[in-house]
C-alpha cells in the first residue's frame, strides 16, 4: 500500500483540537498563516441539534441516562473514556495509571470541569520552594500576561481576593452560592478553612457579540449550545475560522508520526484516515504536537528515524518520563439539616462549583509538600440513572429500617433530595523520573501503532497529603453536622482513599520544558530542543502541576508559544 | 380492560427512537439576551455507533411476557400509583428495566432468577404465581426480603434480598426519570433559569444566611448582557 501524500504545505501543522491546539490554531491563524488541524475524532459542534444533549430529560433515552457507552453518564459530551475500543494501553506489572482520552473536535475541552486556575509564584518554583521536584525555567511573571489575556478571551468567573499564591485576572462576576454551599462555607470556616467564589470559564456576563451568556441550566459536561461555557472548537477554533482564519481541519485521522528529513527537521506528519484506514502525509514547516501529554509524547516516541532513533527529540531520553496527574481523595456526607427541602425553586446553577478553598496551609507545618484545594458538590439535581437507588439508607442515621415498599418510598424519596454534600480534594504530587510511559514494543492499537505503557506510583507524600484532605473532611463534615457515607473515612490501608494515578484526568510532564537539553525535551518555549520546527503545547512540558487543575495554564502556554512561532517564521528562523 | 390487559397493553409498546428533527427553543426569555438554540425533539445526541447499539437491543428480547407482567406488578407494589403523578407502569418502568437488563447483562441473573424465585414462593405458599395472588399475600412474600441491613454489602445478602432491592432501585429510577416521576419529586430545572440565589424563604428554613460582602461581588444579573469591560487591575467596570 502506498502512503497518500498531499502537495499542499502548509505553515503549521497542529496535532489534536483540545485546549492547546485550539489555542495554537487561533493564535496561528489569526496571524495569517495556512494551518491544517488534524485530529483523530469526529467533526464536534456543542450546537449541532443532532448530537446535543444540553436540555434533554433522562426520559428521552431508554437507559435514562446510564453510563453504559460513556463513563460519566450518557448525556456527557466525551467521545472516549478509560478505554476505547481498538486503542488499548498497557501497564508495567504492580503499577496503574487511568489514562482518560476523547476524541472529537475539542478533545476532553467539551466535558470538562471548567474549573479555571492560573499557577501561582510559588508553583513555577517548586525545588526552590521546597527541594522536591524542580523549577519551570518561566516564572508566574512570564505568564501572567497570557493569563491575563486568555480570561479575557475565554472569560471566566470568579474574585480578586489578592491571596499570594492564587493570582487575581480578570473575572466575571460569579453567581451566588447555592443553598449546600452555604452549608460547606460555614462549616469550612468554623476549622479554619477558607472558602472564596468558585473560578470557572463559564460566562456569567457577555464577553461578546459571538458568544451567548450562561443560562444556568448546570450542565456544562454536556457543551454548551449557546458557546457560554469554554469548549476548544465553539470558542477559538470556530472564531478563528470565522474571522478569515485559513483553517484546514482533517477529522478522523489519527497520527501516527512526525515526519523529518535528512537533516533531522520535520518535514509534516503521517496520519491515518478512520474512514478507508489508509495512510496519509502531510507537510507542513512547523509541527505543533497538542494530543495531550501522552498522546504527544507517544507521537514522538513513534517517530524514530536515522537521526531520531531514540524517537523524535529524546536525545535526553525523558520523553514520557515525570508524568503526573493531580492527586485527589473525595469524601461524602448526609446533612440532616438539608432533609426535606422545598423543591419549588430551580437551582442548577452552572454545571459546576460556585465556591472552593484554595489551599491554606504553611507547608513547613505538615508531612508532605505541596497543597490542595478542595472542590465541592451537591444540590438538587436532575435525576438520571441511580436516582432513588437505596432511596431510604439514611433511615439508620435515626435507627429506621432501610428498604421497604409501598407509598411511604413517595416521601422517603423527597426527604433526602438534596442533602448530601461531596468533597474533592485535588492537590499536587510530585513529578518524578520513575514515573513514566513508554512504547510497548509489544502490542500495537486497530492502526497499527505501537502503544503507550504506562508505570505509575505514588509514593509515601501524596498519601500523607491524601490523609490530610480526609482529615480535613471529616472535620467539615462533623461542623456541618452530618455524617460521612460511602462507608466512612478510609484508613491506612486504604491509602485514605488516594485516587489511581490517572483518575483525576490532569496529565501532564512527559515532555518537561527546561534550559537543559539533556534533563528536560522542550525549551522555554515549547520548542523541542533537538528540532527546532516541532513544538508541544498540551501540558507534556509541564515541569510541575501545582494544586491548580492544568487547563488555564496550557491555553496561556500555548498562547506564548504561538506567540513565539508566529516570531520566529516572521524572522524565517524555523 | 381489566388491570392485567392494562398492564399488557402499557408494557409491550415499542421502544424505538424517532429521529424527527427539530424545533427552536428559547433559551432565555429575556431582551437581554434573546438567545436561541436549535433543538432536536425526539434525538438525544448519540452518535452512530451508540444508536446501532440501542437498535439492537431493542431488537433482543429478555424477559417473556410473563415475566414482564410480574415486574410491572411488583413494580406497582413497590411504588404504588398515585394522583396525579402516575406509577411505575405509566412512566414505562418495565420497559425501562427490560433494556437496563440487556444493556447491563450482569444484572441478568439476578432478576431472571429473582423472577422465578418469587413464583417458586408464591407456588409453594400459595398455590400460584406471584403476580396472580391478591396483594395481601404478595406482601406476605415480600416483607422477609423489603429491607435490609445497610451495614452489611448487598452482594453477600440472601438472592431474594438482593432481588428486590434491585428491583426497588430499578422502579424508583425509572420512575423518578420519568416525566411523571420528576413532577411528583418538583425538580424545576433543566431549563433556562436566571439564577439569582436561593429563595429566603429557605434560607430561613435551614438557617442560614447570605454574607453581605459575598453577596456584593455576584453577578448582577440586570447587567449580563452587557459586554465585560476591566480597568488594568481587574476591576469590572460594567
Ligand atoms: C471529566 C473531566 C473533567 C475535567 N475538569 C477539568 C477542570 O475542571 N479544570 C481543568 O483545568 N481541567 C480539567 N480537565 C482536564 C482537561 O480536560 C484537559 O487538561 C484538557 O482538555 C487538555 O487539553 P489538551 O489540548 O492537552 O488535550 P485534549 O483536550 O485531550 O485534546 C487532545 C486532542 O488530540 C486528539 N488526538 C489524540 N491523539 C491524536 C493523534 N494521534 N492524532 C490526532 N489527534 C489526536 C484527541 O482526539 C483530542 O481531541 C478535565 C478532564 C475531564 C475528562
Ligand atoms: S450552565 Fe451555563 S454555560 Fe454551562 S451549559 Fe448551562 S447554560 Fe451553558
Amino acid at each position: 500500500m502506498q502512503i497518500k501524500e498531499s502537495p499542499d504545505v502548509y505553515d503549521v501543522i497542529i496535532v489534536g483540537s483540545g485546549a492547546g491546539g485550539g489555542m495554537a490554531a487561533k493564535q496561528l491563524a489569526d496571524a495569517g498563516f495556512n494551518i491544517a488541524i488534524v485530529e483523530a475524532g469526529p467533526f464536534f459542534d456543542p450546537a449541532d441539534p443532532k448530537t446535543m444533549t444540553q436540555l434533554k430529560w433522562p426520559y428521552e433515552s431508554p437507559r435514562r441516562g446510564a453510563g453504559t457507552d460513556r463513563p460519566f453518564g450518557e448525556f456527557d459530551m466525551a467521545y472516549g473514556g478509560w478505554q476505547i475500543e481498538g486503542e488499548p494501553y498497557t501497564h508495567t506489572e504492580g503499577t496503574k495509571f487511568n489514562w482518560f482520552r476523547s476524541h472529537m473536535l475539542g478533545g476532553r475541552t467539551n466535558h470538562w470541569g471548567r474549573i479555571s486556575l492560573r499557577f501561582g509564584p510559588k508553583d513555577f518554583k517548586g525545588k526552590t520552594r521546597d527541594g522536591y521536584g524542580e523549577d519551570w525555567p518561566i516564572g508566574y511573571d512570564d505568564v501572567k500576561p497570557y493569563y491575563d489575556k486568555v480570561d479575557k478571551l475565554i472569560g471566566v468567573f470568579g474574585t480578586n481576593e489578592g491571596l499570594p499564591n492564587d493570582p487575581d485576572g480578570f473575572f466575571l462576576p460569579p453567581p451566588k452560592p447555592r443553598l449546600h454551599e452555604l452549608f460547606y462555607i460555614k462549616g469550612a470556616k468554623k476549622s479554619g478553612v477558607p472558602v472564596i467564589p468558585g473560578r470557572l470559564s463559564m460566562l456569567t456576563k457577555r464577553i461578546n457579540k459571538d458568544r451567548g451568556v450562561c443560562f444556568y441550566c448546570g450542565q456544562c459536561s454536556r457543551a454548551c449550545a449557546v458557546y457560554a461555557d469554554f469548549s476548544s472548537g465553539s470558542c477559538l477554533i470556530f472564531p478563528a475560522h470565522k474571522n478569515g482564519g485559513k483553517i484546514r481541519i482533517y477529522v478522523n485521522s489519527v497520527v501516527r508520526e512526525v515526519t523529518t528529513n535528512e537533516e533531522g527537521k520535520a518535514t509534516g506528519v503521517s496520519y491515518i484516515s478512520k474512514d478507508d484506514r489508509k495512510e496519509y502525509k502531510l507537510k507542513g514547516r512547523v509541527v505543533v504536537l497538542a494530543a495531550s501529554a501522552c498522546s504527544s509524547a507517544r507521537i514522538l516516541l513513534n517517530s524514530n528515524s536515522k537521526q531520531h532513533p531514540n524517537g523524535l527529540g529524546n536525545s535526553s531520553d525523558i520523553i514520557g518520563k515525570y508524568l503526573h496527574d493531580s492527586t485527589g481523595a473525595s469524601s461524602a456526607c448526609f446533612v440532616p439539616d438539608l432533609m426535606n427541602r422545598k423543591t419549588n425553586y430551580n437551582e442548577d446553577g452552572v454545571g459546576g462549583m460556585h465556591v472552593y478553598s484554595p489551599w491554606w496551609e504553611d507547608n513547613s507545618k505538615l508531612d508532605f509538600p505541596r497543597g490542595y484545594h478542595i472542590e465541592v458538590w451537591g444540590g438538587m439535581g436532575m435525576p438520571n440513572y441511580g436516582f432513588g437507588f437505596n432511596h431510604n439508607a439514611f433511615n439508620k442515621f435515626f435507627g429506621l429500617k432501610t428498604g421497604g415498599y409501598g407509598p411511604q418510598l413517595r416521601d422517603e424519596v423527597k426527604k433526602y433530595y438534596g442533602s448530601v454534600i461531596g468533597f474533592g480534594g485535588r492537590g499536587e504530587g510530585i513529578a518524578r523520573k520513575d514515573n513514566y510511559c513508554e512504547i510497548d514494543t509489544t502490542t500495537v492499537d486497530q492502526f497499527g501503532i505501537p502503544v503507550l505503557k504506562f508505570n505509575y506510583k505514588w509514593s509515601d507524600l501524596e498519601v500523607r497529603q491524601a490523609k490530610h484532605m480526609q482529615d480535613t473532611f471529616e472535620e467539615i463534615i462533623h461542623n456541618m453536622g452530618g455524617e460521612p457515607i460511602w462507608g466512612g473515612k478510609p484508613g491506612k490501608d486504604r491509602d485514605y482513599g488516594l485516587e489511581t494515578p490517572g483518575n483525576i484526568i490532569h496529565e501532564v510532564g512527559t515532555t518537561r520544558m527546561g534550559n537543559d537539553p539533556k534533563t528536560s525535551v522542550t525549551n522555554k518555549f515549547n520548542q523541542l530542543h533537538d528540532v527546532d520546527n516541532v513544538f508541544i503545547v498540551d501540558a507534556g512540558p509541564f515541569v510541575s502541576q501545582a494544586d491548580k487543575n492544568c487547563t488555564w495554564t496550557i491555553l496561556a502556554l500555548s498562547w506564548r508559544a504561538s506567540d513565539y512561532i508566529i516570531d520566529q517564521l516572521k524572522q524565517q528562523n524555523i | 380492560m381489566d388491570r392485567r390487559e392494562s398492564i399488557k397493553a402499557l408494557i409491550l409498546g415499542t421502544g424505538a427512537i424517532g429521529l424527527g428533527l427539530q424545533g427552536c427553543k428559547n433559551v432565555n426569555d429575556d431582551p437581554l439576551l434573546n438567545q436561541e438554540i436549535a433543538v432536536a425533539e425526539t434525538y438525544f445526541g448519540r452518535t452512530p455507533e451508540e444508536l446501532e447499539r440501542i437498535e439492537e437491543l431493542n431488537e433482543e428480547q429478555l424477559f417473556n411476557e410473563h415475566e414482564l407482567e410480574t415486574i410491572a406488578v411488583l413494580s406497582e407494589v413497590i411504588l404504588p400509583p398515585k394522583e396525579p403523578f402516575g406509577g411505575p407502569i405509566e412512566a414505562d418502568v418495565p420497559n425501562f428495566i427490560e433494556f437496563i437488563g440487556k444493556d447491563m447483562p450482569k444484572l441478568q441473573y439476578t432478576l431472571l432468577g429473582g423472577l422465578m424465585w418469587l413464583d417458586h414462593e408464591a407456588n409453594t405458599a400459595f398455590g400460584t404465581d406471584f403476580k396472580s395472588t391478591p396483594l395481601e399475600q404478595q406482601k406476605q412474600l415480600l416483607d422477609p426480603i423489603a429491607y435490609y441491613d445497610a451495614e452489611i454489602p448487598m452482594k453477600v445478602q440472601s438472592l431474594g434480598i438482593q432481588f428486590f432491592s434491585l428491583m426497588r432501585n430499578l422502579t424508583l429510577t425509572g420512575y423518578y426519570t420519568s416525566e411523571l416521576g420528576i413532577k411528583d419529586l418538583g425538580y424545576q430545572g433543566n431549563q433556562p433559569n436566571v439564577w439569582d440565589g436561593v429563595p429566603q424563604d429557605v434560607l430561613d428554613q435551614h438557617g442560614v444566611a447570605y454574607d453581605p460582602e459575598w453577596i456584593a461581588k455576584c453577578v448582577d444579573q440586570s447587567k449580563r448582557g452587557v459586554i465585560a469591560e476591566w480597568d488594568e487591575n481587574g476591576n469590572l467596570l460594567t
